[in-house]
């Protein structure tokens, strides 16, 4: 076990690569990861996230470049000699053994005493509640609990780096939203290092913290994660960051209104002081809605093509010349697919894009 | 995923290693070197090249051994293989009889090979076994010391029970993995028993009888122990296969050259066919 | 041909002697489903809902109850009889066989003649965008293809009374569901069949279905439409599960009509209709129709977080929790604040359920 030290401890991967045989999964890479921080990889499947972190925990080694933690060079260093755990999307338990032998597994390998491994398991469990189940095999477990258990297992050992891989992915909506309510308490202080990788947006957003956008084996974006929302460095970023998928056009700007073919929309606030020229415009799916938001909102319609209820909020997905844009608005409001829907657009936080599709600021 | 390499593994493996070159590396390039010498006894020897090679193939008595070979082999495996999978199909998968089922099926393939060979010599004979009294009584007229039809259906009957319960464990293994759902499914699409079977369960059967036709193929190339028990290779050559043969002239005459030789082309011959055999069945799963 | 589905007075256990109620996966239900109906079954992970999908399909057969189709009692119907048709959660196809031989097969099993097992196959195929790949064998499919595959050969049937879907898009990639649930809903208004789904995933239910049958713990709790679960929960745990986050549930008195919650009274929309006869009551108002006020009830802001669309913000009053979804651009208070909560769309529970 690494004893800390009052330096902030950060873990750095400078230029890493990765390839496998002709493929390139993780494309030249450099980030800095501090002592006790939330870091959420976000990424559609097979953007890099999982060949990331298996770099990160010394699981694999890199095609190039270098691994340093705290001031040491940890590149090939493997990982049964580096202090990480890891937690996986499906719920790894040893089967035989009950929930507190399961957790008590890296104390005593790394033999520590019986009193020792005892309170330390109990007092990991407690956090996870856990605690009433401490006799029984994961097999009798939910599948919330057996993640619980998983969880409890890396956190006991105290490492230096915490690896979670979708670690949600396979519960239920509603337990998935719980333990994700949960999840920042189990790390609320502790100088680990946590790295979370996910697919979906709103949880990088309620996690806070801080946000790599991955996309095709790159980082796009790291950042904060409020900043890296509302600003987003380039298009690839801003897509990433977006579920349902931004509505993006090309258009042409002239003065106070943008062109989308033939339609025109007025241009909010700071982004009047773009350049007129031709563009790329984002609008995320919650400004546009059924009813008007604010004074300035401009008025839009399309064939619906796709209509999706979920709970509490209400997604259509319609026709714009030629585009399929989507909406999303909080309540039910269901819409018959093939009917023309009738829709707000709230232009105050139109994201700009130029055609490398960098962002030009003014935007927001 | 690129794993770093463990060197301590080997270490790991080192006892293995040298457990397999003592017992079979070195006594196989043992066999190798014999069979490319000529010995006049008191260990004098004289390099022959492909001399052995030569007469084994030549020879009227290899011939005639290898076709009861792969007779044997081939009425074998077209009994034990349909008839295994059979009793599998027959087999609960569920309940308490399960844990009988598969107790019975396994009781043959406990039993020690050279015990089996006597079981079924006291058995079938004319006189006093049960079988042979049996079937004499029905009106055969049987005796498999003499006549080689009767010795031919005794070591198949052999071989047939000791061995088709192997077939019948690895087929009911396969058949227990296939999920519920698509027995439902075929409920649901009015699917009858023979169309179950034909698309749902051959399929899905198709790796496990792989093993199951190689692993017989092989064994049943190379039987030895039961048959020399059973028939001692006749009446005459009837029984003769091809280990039997190869014992006979390595032991009986003391020609080590030619024996080792057969011993090689033995070796050669099996690998080929079961490589054959292999491809065959795989040759699907290349897409 | 179509079918009403009754289920009379239905009971199912796994235990051979149930004694306690725990043993009993599907409480005492009856429930009726109308023809040519979209329904889901929503709920958590053991409530009983693939339970019951089972017993309707006569794969399982219940330890007490009926089944009616179209007053016929069918209970001791195999599924074949019943004419059914199951979609299971990963792709049951017939991979020898081409995915033209795979539609047509139960067409074949059941005597149909030759010329209309391609017509039917045919227009299938369309239906699910199969039509390019029917000369292919089914096994080189991907999941979403085999899984068309899969309600394809439900749908070549002409004389199935319901279809059901067990959790079907387990195995389908998360960013091609919604093609599949579209088409899903889309089939159901060419075709009219009865479809009845199951699933954990209110997107999928609420998508889908016309009539949502929430279930928990082997109770059926609420069958409504989408908006009748949004709007008028009548059973916290439908308020709790549908919608992200779920439903408030604080717990209160009732003094003069009135609902009591941390000593201020609150106006509901149904306080007035308690009996005063005891019980657990509590008082359900979802995060989206609690606002900031000047005057109200006292809380302290504990948490904001912020989700892009709107902020969930943790508010805490005498030890309960209450969340509030608050808009982009609105202000959040710092501290200690005030909350309404919006009289209509409030409600008193008792024991759980709503108060009428």
């Amino acid at each position: 076990m690494h004893g800390f030290g009052t330096r902030a401890m950060a873990f750095e991967l400078r230029s890493i690569t990765k390839r496998v045989g002709a493929e390139v999964h993780v494309h030249e890479t450099s980030l800095v990861l501090e002592e006790g921080s939330f870091n959420t990889l976000l990424g559609p499947t097979l953007a890099g996230k999982t060949s990331l972190m298996q770099l990160m925990a010394g699981i694999a080694r890199p095609t190039s470049g270098e691994i340093w933690f705290r001031g040491e060079n940890v590149t090939g260093v493997p990982v049964q000699k580096r202090n990480v755990s890891m937690v996986y999307q499906q719920f790894i338990n040893y089967p035989n053994f009950s929930v507190y032998e399961n957790i008590a597994s890296p104390l005593r390998v790394a033999g520590l005493a019986k009193p020792e491994i005892d309170r330390r398991v109990r007092e990991v469990a407690e956090l996870l509640r856990l605690t009433p189940m401490l006799k029984r095999r994961p097999n009798e477990l939910s599948g919330g609990q057996q993640q619980r258990t998983a969880i409890a297992r890396a956190l006991v050992k105290d490492s230096d780096m915490v690896l979670l891989d979708e670690p949600l992915a396979n519960l239920d909506y509603k337990l998935r939203e719980e333990l994700r309510d949960e999840l920042p308490r189990f790390f609320a202080g502790r100088n680990c290092i946590v790295v979370y990788a996910t697919t979906e947006p709103t949880e990088a957003l309620l996690f806070g913290g801080n946000t790599a956008t991955l996309h095709a084996g790159r980082i796009t974006q790291f950042g904060r994660t409020a900043d890296i929302y509302r600003h987003p460095a380039d298009l690839v970023s801003a897509r990433v960051f977006s579920d349902p998928p931004i509505n993006t056009a090309e258009v042409e700007k002239r003065g106070d209104e943008v062109l989308i073919g033939e339609l025109r929309l007025p241009v909010g606030g700071a982004a009047r002081g773009i350049p007129d020229g031709t563009y790329i415009i984002g609008i995320r799916p919650h400004h546009i809605t059924p009813s008007k938001p604010n004074a300035e909102a401009a008025a839009i319609e399309g064939t619906v093509v796709i209509a999706e209820l979920s709970g509490s909020e209400s997604a259509v997905h319609f026709d714009l010349n030629g585009q399929t844009w989507v909406s999303q608005s909080p309540g039910i409001h269901p819409f018959e697919v093939g009917s023309i829907a009738r829709l707000y657009v709230d232009m105050n936080h139109t994201l700009f894009f130029d055609l490398d599709d960098r962002r030009v600021e003014g935007g927001e | 995923m690129n794993k770093l390499t463990n060197q301590r593994a080997w270490w790991f493996v080192l006892p293995v290693v040298l457990l397999v070159a003592f017992n079979a590396i070195i006594p196989l390039m043992t066999v190798v070197n014999y069979s490319v010498q000529e010995s006049f006894g008191e260990n004098m020897f004289f390099w022959s090249g492909v001399r052995w090679f030569e007469e084994v193939l030549r020879s009227e008595r290899f011939h005639s051994a290898l076709w009861r070979q792969i007779l044997f082999t081939g009425i074998i495996l077209v009994i034990e293989v349909p008839l295994g999978l059979a009793i599998a199909l027959a087999m609960p998968r569920k309940g308490p009889w399960v844990s009988v089922c598969l107790v019975l099926m396994a009781l043959p393939l406990l039993i020690p090979w050279n015990v089996v060979g006597a079981m079924w010599n006291i058995m079938a004979l004319p006189d006093i076994g049960l079988l042979g009294r049996g079937l004499n009584a029905l009106g055969f007229t049987y005796n498999y010391t003499r006549q080689p039809f009767a010795a031919w259906f005794t070591v198949v009957l052999m071989d047939v029970w000791h061995w088709t319960s192997l077939v019948v464990l690895l087929c009911y293994a396969g058949l227990v993995s296939i999920p519920d759902a698509y027995y439902q499914a075929a409920k649901i699409d009015a699917a009858r028993p023979w169309a179950v079977f034909r698309y749902i369960q051959l399929p899905k059967l198709k790796y496990v009888l792989t093993i199951a036709i190689l692993l017989r193929f092989m064994d049943s190339f190379m039987i030895y122990t039961e048959v020399v028990v059973l028939t001692g290779g006749g009446p005459g050559n009837s029984t003769t296969f091809l280990s039997i043969d190869l014992v006979k002239t390595a032991l009986g005459q003391f020609d080590l050259g030619p024996a080792a030789a057969m011993s090689l082309i033995y070796f050669l011959i099996i690998l080929l066919f079961s490589w054959l055999f292999y491809t065959l069945m795989m040759r699907n799963e290349a897409r | 041909m179509m079918a009403n589905i009754r289920l009379q007075d239905l009971r199912h256990s796994y235990v051979e002697n149930p004694k306690s109620d725990a043993d009993w996966a599907l409480k005492r239900l009856t429930i009726d489903w109308a023809d040519g109906g979209a329904y889901a079954l929503l709920g958590p992970s053991g409530c009983g809902k693939t339970t019951l999908l089972n017993i309707i399909s006569g794969l399982i057969r219940p330890t007490e109850g009926r089944i009616l189709f179209d007053g016929r009692d069918v209970t001791d119907a195999s599924p074949e009889e019943r004419n059914i048709a199951q979609v299971f959660q990963f792709p049951v196809i017939y991979d020898t066989m081409t995915v033209h031989d795979n539609l047509a097969f139960p067409l074949r099993n059941r005597g149909v003649g030759a010329r209309e097992v391609e017509e039917r196959v045919r227009e299938v195929a369309e239906m699910l965008e199969l039509d390019t790949t029917l000369k292919e064998r089914a096994a080189g499919l991907t999941a979403d293809g085999k899984q068309k595959i899969s309600l394809g050969r439900g749908l070549a049937r002409s004389d199935v009374n319901v279809i059901m879907f067990d959790e079907p898009l387990t195995v389908i990639d998360p960013h091609l569901k919604w093609v599949l649930r579209s088409k899903l809903k889309e089939l159901h208004q060419r075709t009219r069949r009865t479809m009845i789904y199951v699933t954990h995933d209110q997107t999928e239910a609420l998508t889908f279905a016309d009539q949502v049958v929430v279930m928990n713990e082997g109770e059926i709790v609420q069958t409504g439409t989408p908006i009748d679960l949004f709007e008028r929960p009548q059973h916290t745990f439908v308020g709790h599960f549908i919608g992200s986050p779920g439903m408030n549930v604080l717990p209160c008195e009732v003094a003069g009509g009135r609902a009591i919650f941390a000593g201020l009274p609150v106006e509901s929309a149904n306080a007035a209709a308690y009996r005063g006869d005891g019980g657990r009551l509590e008082l359900g108002v979802r995060p989206e129709f609690v606002s900031f006020a000047e005057t109200g009830i006292p809380v302290d802001v504990m948490k904001v977080l912020d989700v892009g669309r709107h902020r969930i913000v943790e508010t805490t009053q005498a030890g309960f929790v209450i969340k509030m979804l608050v808009p982009e651009d609105e202000p959040i208070p710092e501290g200690a604040a005030h909350v309404r909560f919006a009289e209509d769309r409030t409600r008193l529970y008792r024991n759980g359920w709503l108060v009428t």
